[in-house]
């Protein structure tokens, strides 16, 4: 579904290359997991898969089920399928959650060549799936994560995936700075969204998400490379003995 | 005498060798006589002076209008679907034909071409004007003062039924208007007006209102879609104890339009607020200019001016809070903010306190900024196309200034023709 291959990226200011050369195949249905130290390029990734400025692709390309994807616009990318879930989602004040997220499902949908959602399904939908992740009324009625505690605009991007439905699915440390509680609800809206055409990348540093999110390849990433890869015991090495080991092994 | 004023005369002398007062001036005449006189000695705006640093004057002191092209559009005009008093103004000159019977509980609607001495008129036409213009000049609002040929007197003794509604349709490429307005709403009262429309090809408008103890009045105006055209507008309020006044503008195209607004206090406890969002594109300059002078305890004053500049438009901001001494508990706030959509628009401001009271709270800001970027990028990844995600952080944008419009329906009527505005400007 996502092939990444030798993909290499610089700032598109600075003579820095972040990325040197990423390797990597997500299948349909399956959960890929990356770890890695901090600042080994992995929010990069998914800023340059789903289409951010200030990066420029010196190498390799990026598809998803074929279609190139770093040529097109985020919009474009989104409504193939593509969804990044922020490691820090942004803060919109004056437009409304509610607002946001029918203009980005119908967007899509006409992107698509769909019919629109009416607005009577999407408050059904929303207030439906919202309940699932504990998000209240007054949440969804607010502007698009102004105000919103950490774990709260963690639960807003899970909700917003769930909306969209997207095929290929990116999440960005989601679980950082949630709650035992609160990454357990993240961890049931991902495997609520499990099925066999989706494939989801989980970025995370901490096993104890993986736990929930069963993942079926676990990669490890440092200083823009993919440097090994392996089964869900890769987590648990890195969980006990951190990444010291397997950076001197491939070293 | 300096080389400045002495040009300035000239230029007032010039455009009034050409003008003369309304034959029909009566009761009025010796108001108008007194503007003419303070016209002669200030001089017309220029250049030059400080007050008119952002905005070239030129086109509004000139002797005749430029000639402006008309705007025709099939679509239906502001405010049509309200329920509402019109009255009509074609060129600067009202039309009984076009306007609605001007009878309305609670409310007397008389033309200033046609009234007859009405003692509350004539004891407030030219006055709070006059006032208004110290310590600053405000030449242009003397100019009308003397000159105006149409205008209304609405006395509003009780609160109608529905609010009226002042249009200004304009026909000829050339006209030149001078429409002048008493509003005074007396204690207890309630009155909403509602203004649009582009008045003429070069339009100086003045309203004068007094409102009383406990009265409130509620100004919404709309000056849009015409671009060619030019306007000056000067609205002086004078606030009682206890009242409200809330007014606000939505200006979407113009090729020069100078808004200003001049509130003073005089009684504790009262309430003002102005705002005014602006949407301009290409050879757009639009200036609000506020003065606010507290001379009374306890008021609360707010200004909230958004601007949205693209391909070279100017947006201009001038604020000022005046806290006169023995002005306590005052509360001030101004705000001014632009969003630059590119590198070619530019927004001038000069925000200003000048507090002679230490019991107060007065605070001002102003911005001008590009799009949030991350933000934009936000709203793209999740499938919005970059034109609807920029509509979306502008409406957002201009949201503050149009929440100052009290009642729900007209700030609903407000959106639509921003939403509009956009819908035609960035997806074209
Ligand atoms: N826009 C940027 N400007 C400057 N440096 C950046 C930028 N984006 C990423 N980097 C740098 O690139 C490296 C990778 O960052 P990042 O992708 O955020 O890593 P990770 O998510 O794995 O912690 C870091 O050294 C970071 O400082
Ligand atoms: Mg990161």
């Amino acid at each position: 579904m996502l092939e990444i291959k030798d993909l290499r990226v610089k700032l598109e200011e600075e003579d820095k290359q972040i990325l040197k050369g990423v390797n990597l195949t997500v299948e349909a249905g399956k959960v890929h997991a990356i770890m890695g130290p901090n600042g080994s390029g992995k929010s990069t990734l998914s800023y340059v898969l789903s289409g951010k400025d200030g990066y420029e692709v010196t190498g390799g390309s990026a598809t998803l089920d074929g279609d190139d994807l770093l040529d097109l616009d985020p919009e474009e990318r989104a409504a193939l399928g593509l969804f990044l879930a922020f490691q820090y989602p942004v803060e919109i004040p004056g437009v409304g959650n509610m607002t946001f997220l029918r203009t980005a499902v119908n967007s899509q949908r006409k992107a698509r060549g769909e019919e629109a959602m009416s607005s009577t399904e999407f408050l059904k939908e929303i207030r439906a799936k919202a309940k699932e992740l504990k998000i209240d009324a007054e949440m969804l009625k607010r502007p698009v994560n102004v105000g919103f505690s950490g774990g709260e605009k963690k639960r807003n991007e899970i909700l917003q995936m769930a909306m969209l439905e997207p095929r290929m699915c990116i999440l960005d440390e989601t679980d950082s700075g949630l709650d035992v509680d609160a990454m357990k609800l993240v961890a049931d809206g991902v495997n609520a969204l499990r099925n066999e055409g989706r494939g989801f990348l989980v970025i995370t540093h901490y096993q104890r998400l993986l736990d929930h999110i069963k993942p079926d390849v676990v990669h490890i990433m440092a200083d823009g490379r993919i440097v090994k890869s392996g089964g869900p015991e890769l987590a648990l090495e890195v969980e006990n003995n951190g990444y010291a080991d397997i950076l001197a092994e491939v070293a | 005498m300096n080389a400045l004023l002495k040009s300035k005369q000239e230029a007032a002398a010039t455009r009034l060798d050409s003008a003369s007062l309304p034959a029909a001036a009566g009761w009025s005449k010796a108001a108008r006589e007194d503007a003419l006189a303070r016209v002669r000695s200030t001089g017309l705006p220029s250049r030059r002076d400080e007050y008119w640093k952002y905005t070239r004057p030129d086109a509004l002191t000139q002797a005749d209008a430029t000639e402006a092209d008309v705007f025709k559009s099939d679509e239906p005009l502001v405010f049509d679907s309200f329920d509402r008093l019109k009255v009509v103004f074609v060129d600067g000159v009202f039309s009984a034909e076009l306007s609605d019977d001007l009878a309305l509980e609670g409310i007397e609607i008389a033309r200033l071409a046609e009234a007859a001495d009405i003692s509350w008129a004539s004891e407030l036409y030219g006055t709070l004007e006059a006032k208004g213009q110290s310590p600053v000049e405000r030449p242009l609002a003397a100019l009308n003062t003397a000159l105006a040929t149409d205008g209304v007197l609405i006395r509003c003794t009780k609160t109608p039924s529905k609010p009226v509604s002042l249009i200004y349709r304009r026909d000829s490429t050339t006209a030149d208007a001078m429409l002048h307005h008493v509003v005074k709403v007396e204690a207890g009262a309630s009155l909403t007006l509602l203004e649009n429309g582009p008045g003429a090809a070069r339009l100086n408008k003045c309203l004068e209102a007094l409102v009383a103890d406990g009265a409130e009045f509620h100004h919404v105006r709309a000056q849009g879609r015409d671009h060619a055209r030019s306007a000056a507008t000067h609205m002086f309020v004078e606030l009682g104890r206890e009242s409200v006044f809330k007014s606000f503008t939505l200006t979407v195209n113009g090729k020069l339009t100078r808004n200003e607004c001049v509130i003073e206090f005089t009684g504790d406890d009262a309430i003002a607020h102005v705002a005014g969002a602006a949407l301009g594109d290409g050879d757009f300059v639009h200036d609000d200019t506020v003065f606010v002078t507290h001379d009374a305890v306890n008021c609360e004053s707010r200004q909230v001016f958004k601007k949205v500049l693209r391909n070279g438009a100017t947006g201009v901001f001038q604020g000022k809070i005046l806290v006169q001494p023995g002005a306590q508990k005052t509360d001030g706030y101004q705000k001014s903010q632009s969003l630059l959509l590119d590198g070619d628009s530019q927004f001038l401001a000069k925000p200003e306190l000048e507090i002679y009271a230490d019991d107060v709270a007065c605070s001002h800001g102003s911005t001008s900024g590009a799009i949030d970027e991350d933000a934009l990028f936000y709203l793209r990844a999740r499938g919005i196309p970059e034109g609807i995600a920029t509509d979306l952080m502008t409406l957002a944008f201009l949201a503050e200034a149009v929440e100052e419009v009290e009642d729900d329906a007209l700030k609903g009527e407000i959106t639509g023709r921003l939403e509009g505005w956009l819908l035609r400007h960035s997806r074209a």
